[in-house]
């Protein structure tokens, strides 16, 4: 009897070959001298008008083959990039030209595009082209944004992209009876998800069969496939997109088109040539996307027990200079910051606003991070003002596990209701106080005051909508030597997809795990696909592959029923092999998935082992045709999933820190995690995704921003200066304990977990280091130097000058 | 990222490579190439001339003689960091050589790279200037010595003239008695320093070294002075600034903090010294 691998700690396949530096990249792809090579001219101002750009001394540099800028191009490549994702409240969408227009809007945005024989002689090349600018002023920051003295797109009043307001109850009615008030300021900072590999496109034109390869390190391969034939004028039918190995997206990947991801593809068909663009990364940090950046303000209302009876939150989020992505960042914080709590009342205002900065995206978490922080610094005032236990405040305000399906009453991101389907928050919060050591705490800070050192604890809860729709696909393709091929249509960018999938299938189709192989972001494999991103792989894909590989099993077991002379009901399928119910496999009556393969196919010519075994079982009606009306020939299925709305996984982290009273540098003593994604496919893959994400987390929390200075120019666009943490920064062993909600929305009860590990990390250092040093944090993320600062102008007594 | 086009030497004698430097003016030694690179990728340089010193014979000694640890020029970070040897004429090379970035490029970085490139916020640079050490150097012209406080003359610049070689350090031995100590805090391990202090005691003498508070760097002389006014009077002679990682301020206390520290730990090493004899 094969044992079910659903739930099982499988050790990761893909790892020996990224282990060994087998992987695959897009630089990887067609490595041959013929290949040429792109580098982009990219405007080191912030805010400028183009009033003319020489390219003369470019192109008789040997090895140059070609160079673009507005001017050259035509047709729909000379639109607007698309607005993907728009939204009714997106009055003032904006978005960039492939190449720049007429104007620049940040440092970094594409102005000429130049083909080489390589990345050297395309660099040289870029170096002599001149531009005159008329510099414009640059509007860096919230605080300029919102000031709207100087503007980024001149028919954009105020900078403001979109307004957007919801609510539910009554807020400034339950605000005016509310027993108690408190008002607080947050700001958050921007940061990146800094993916080790950057962007990188590859395209090929092929003139004997009229199609256009391209390979690019993305999330989305139908999406830059559709976008590639719209803006080249070719039908869908003519370009295949694949999507190799990717070292990391983190949610910037799922952007599209990059300027480049265009580019390329023109110079290939153009030229007749290769086309290579490898992103170096000052290029990545200027000229991809940030995320994070929001300044909140929040008002609240509670009773005696802290409950919450009135919340009133107003936002202003920084999305730059364009606004590709529409308003998914906002509005996931406006609603997923509610977390597992249900207040009486709720407004959200959220005003997205226009900076001479990179532009926005979603960045793992895709503005949860700001929501969990707003609303969990707001527990811990409340927890203050009251002088109770910041535990207590919390689960005075929980959903309770009788309450599912919650709803919210608010629209998510994905236009569906914001309803919670399962989770069980106060076995959660036991877990994570037990798991920190909650309880224990006080004892164990005056042990360590009494050494001279100064620790303190925080906790933060998030909710986390996961698995949005519309839909994934997956097809299921059993060969006649017994392996088992399986598509799906989205990408993957290192979470494990090809161990977890075919862990499902092999549970699913009774085959083996060694002989299934996944292919992901193939669009000749699997032409209709999402991507990969609000932590959906495993509940969209995941639940497809079920649904495809229960197809093929219905198709084996038909076959294989006839071939046995059987009923389908008394039949199963172990380690590959379909046999009656409980007969001896050795003289038994049974047949191998491949021979099975075999006889799903009429026209039988007998090319391999299994073909000569098939002769002996005769399958189909002769009085038939051979392929029946309802049937097709081949041993395969396919099958979409699409559901109702999206999965609510949700999690807690504790963190005990040590602030150092001379340095104020901060460490982490010990951090836990308690996470819910309902059935767990696989823990160690499930433990991974969540090391990953508090690892980032931490980055975002203690060490990374993105230092812009007033001019826009960004000062640390590199490893040396942001502070991406190593593995020296993070704590010697993150403890993790699990909860599994099934969600009743999908056949396997799953929820995603890709993203979770990083939705509370701004909120549990601010809580801790609070809790530490004795005054709220409300900037994150925070340096030593920051705390230090904080600690004089808040504690130490100011010196004043003695007036007489 | 790719740098700008150069010509590149690759000479196998010192002499080679200072008759390379005087004929292709303006060329530039690549030693480990860890500064250099980055400089050159980042187009943030472009000598028309790279002369590759890797290939240099003799160069790669570390030696002890009387007067302290000879470094030649393409001795690395690691391999100094350990060596016995020089741990235990001078052990304070090891306590600074652990700051210096990670340990790949402390395997390609060289220590002689590392003071000619006269970083402020670099390690070796204080440690030199604190123990009054020296820098051989040659060109056509002939090889000088250049001592420290020669050596360093601003951010990023030293004394040595484009066209001389640096063959190699000199680091002074420990005296008898005396002790040493390192400290500093950086943002993440391995970077470079917010602030960084190096510090011999010795007899009554107390010296202090400072790394990224100044232009240079710089050595303070807090004979005499009570530990709680240390830092004060140490800051009366560095000029720590704020920049995007922290602030004057910030850089001010741990100017204080480490100071008091390092020096109570190099008394204490004194200490231990003494002990153990
Ligand atoms: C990520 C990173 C982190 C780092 N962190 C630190 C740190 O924390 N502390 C620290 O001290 N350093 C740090 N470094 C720098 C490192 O120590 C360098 O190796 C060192 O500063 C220079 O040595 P090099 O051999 O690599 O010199 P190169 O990069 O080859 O040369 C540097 C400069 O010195 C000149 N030069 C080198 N050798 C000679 C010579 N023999 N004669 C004449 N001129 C010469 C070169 O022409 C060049 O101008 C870091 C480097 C990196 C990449």
């Amino acid at each position: 009897m094969t044992t079910k691998l659903m739930g099982q700690k499988v050790q990761r396949t893909e790892d020996q070959r990224f282990l060994r530096g087998q992987g695959r990249y897009a630089d990887d792809v067609a490595v041959s001298p013929d290949t040429l090579h792109c580098a982009v001219l990219r405007s080191p101002h912030a805010h400028a008008r183009i009033v003319d750009i020489d390219v003369s001394g470019v192109l008789d540099v040997d090895g140059v083959h070609a160079v673009w800028t507005h001017d050259d191009l035509e047709g729909a490549m000379a639109e607007p990039l698309p607005l993907l994702i728009p939204h009714p409240a997106l009055t003032e969408g904006r978005t960039q030209y492939a190449l720049a227009k007429d104007e620049v809007n940040y440092v970094g945005e594409a102005i000429a595009f130049v083909v080489a024989a390589d990345r050297y002689l395309a660099e040289d090349a870029v170096s002599r082209i001149e531009v005159t600018y008329d510099f414009l002023p640059p509007v860096v920051g919230i605080d300029a944004a919102r000031a709207a003295t100087n503007l980024v797109h001149p028919d954009v009043p105020g900078n403001v992209a979109a307004r957007m307001e919801q609510s539910t109850g009554d807020v400034d009615a339950a605000m005016r009876k509310a027993p108690h008030t408190l008002a607080l300021d947050l700001t958050v900072e921007r940061s990146a998800c800094t993916p080790l590999e950057g962007r990188g496109t590859v395209a090929r034109w092929d003139p004997d069969t009229n199609r256009l390869q391209v390979w690019t390190s993305t999330q989305t391969s139908t999406g830059v496939r559709a976008v590639v034939a719209a803006k080249l004028g070719l039908d869908l039918g003519q370009v295949d997109v694949v999507t190799p190995d990717v070292g990391g997206g983190f949610g910037v990947k799922i952007n599209h088109p990059w300027p480049e991801e265009l580019l390329v593809p023109l110079a290939a068909m153009t030229l007749g040539r290769t086309v290579k663009f490898t992103e170096d990364r000052r290029e990545h940090f200027i000229s991809s996307a940030h995320e994070r950046g929001q300044v909140q303000h929040i008002e609240v209302g509670f009773d005696d027990d802290g409950r919450l009876l009135a919340l009133d939150v107003q936002f202003w989020h920084d999305h730059g200079a364009y606004i590709p992505y529409g308003l998914i960042v906002p509005i996931i914080t406006s609603t997923q910051l509610l977390g597992p709590y249900k207040p009486r009342a709720y407004r959200v205002v959220f005003e997205s606003l226009y900076t001479n900065t990179v532009m926005v995206t979603p960045y793992r978490g895709a503005g949860r991070p700001q929501g969990c922080y707003a609303m969990e610094r707001t527990m811990d005032a409340i927890a203050e003002f009251l002088g109770r236990d910041r535990t207590e405040v919390r689960a005075a305000n929980f959903i309770q596990p009788d309450e599912f399906p919650y709803d919210q009453g608010l629209i998510f991101q994905d236009g569906r209701e914001l309803e919670y389907d399962s989770g069980d928050y106060p076995a959660m919060l036991e877990k994570a106080k037990a798991l920190i050591g909650w309880d224990e705490f006080p004892a164990f800070r005056d042990e360590m005051a009494a050494e001279g050192r100064r620790v303190g604890i925080g906790l933060a809860c998030y909710v986390e909508g996961t698995g949005v729709g519309p839909y994934e696909g997956a097809h299921v393709h059993i060969e006649t030597s017994g392996k088992v091929k399986v598509a799906t249509g989205l990408t993957t960018q290192g979470q494990g997809h090809q161990t977890v999938f075919a862990q499902l299938v092999a549970d699913t189709l009774g085959c083996r795990f060694e002989d299934v192989e996944v292919v992901t972001g193939d669009t000749r494999r699997m032409p209709y696909a999402v991507g990969t991103f609000a932590s959906r792989a495993a509940v969209m894909s995941g639940s497809a592959i079920h649904l495809a590989a229960l197809r093929a099993r219905e198709k084996v077991l038909r076959i294989a029923a006839d071939a046995l002379e059987a009923a389908e009901d008394d039949l199963e399928i172990n380690d590959g092999v379909v046999s009656v119910k409980g007969a001896p496999l050795d003289g038994g009556a049974a047949i191998d998935l491949g021979t099975v393969a075999v006889l799903s196919n009429p026209l039988r010519y007998a090319f391999d082992e299994k073909s000569r075994i098939a002769t002996q079982f005769s399958v189909g009606d002769p009085g038939k045709p051979p392929v029946a009306d309802d049937d097709e020939p081949g041993l395969e299925g396919k099958d979409f999933y699409s559901p109702e709305r999206a999965t609510f996984a949700s999690g807690m982290h504790a963190v005990i820190v040590e602030t150092d009273p001379d340095t104020a540098e901060i460490t982490i003593l010990k951090y836990a995690v308690v996470h819910d994604c309902g059935r767990l496919i696989n823990p160690m893959i499930v433990e991974g995704q969540i090391h990953g994400g508090v690892a980032q987390g931490i980055g975002g929390a203690l060490y990374e921003r993105m230092a812009y200075d007033e001019s826009g120019q960004l000062l640390n666009a590199s490893f040396m200066d942001f502070l991406m943490p190593y593995v020296t920064e993070m704590p010697d062993g993150i403890d993790i304990d699990h909860l599994e909600t099934p969600s009743p929305l999908n056949p396997l009860g799953i929820k995603g977990a890709g993203e979770a590990g990083v939705i509370p990390s701004a909120a549990v250092f601010a809580s801790a280091i609070s809790d530490a040093e004795g005054f709220p944090i409300t900037a994150m993320p925070i340096s030593p130097s920051e705390l230090f600062a904080l600690r004089r102008s808040l504690v130490e007594p100011v010196e004043t000058e003695d007036p007489s | 990222m790719k740098p700008a086009p150069f010509r590149y030497h690759r000479p196998a004698t010192p002499a080679e490579a200072w008759e390379t430097l005087a004929a292709d003016p303006g060329a530039k030694v690549l030693a480990g190439g860890q500064s250099l690179v980055p400089l050159l990728s980042m187009r943030l340089a472009s000598p028309p001339a790279l002369v590759d010193i890797n290939a240099v014979a003799g160069l790669d000694a570390i030696e002890i003689r009387d007067d302290g640890v000879h470094v030649g020029a393409l001795v690395r970070h690691a391999d100094l960091l350990a060596s016995p040897e020089a741990g235990k004429v001078q052990p304070l090379l090891a306590r600074a050589l652990v700051h210096v970035a990670h340990p790949t490029i402390r395997n390609r970085g060289t220590s002689v790279g590392s003071l000619v490139h006269a970083d402020s916020a670099a390690e070796l640079p204080a440690v030199l200037a604190l123990l009054g050490g020296s820098v051989v150097a040659g060109s056509v012209r002939g090889t000088r010595t250049v001592p420290a406080e020669q050596l360093f003359v601003g951010p990023l610049e030293s004394s040595l003239r484009p066209d001389e070689l640096a063959l190699g350090a000199v680091f002074p031995a420990l005296p008898e008695g005396a002790g040493v100590a390192f400290g500093e805090v950086a943002r993440r391990h391995g970077d470079y320093a917010l602030c960084g202090v190096a510090a011999l005691v010795h007899g009554d003498t107390v010296k202090a070294s400072y790394l990224s508070v100044s232009d240079v760097p710089t050595v303070v002389d807090l004979t005499g002075v009570p530990e709680e006014e240390l830092g004060d009077v140490a800051l009366q002679h560095l000029d720590p600034v704020g920049d995007i990682h922290a602030t004057a301020d910030y850089r001010a206390q741990l100017v204080r903090v480490l100071t008091k520290k390092v020096v109570r730990q190099a008394r204490l090493d004194r200490l231990d010294d003494r002990e153990a004899r």
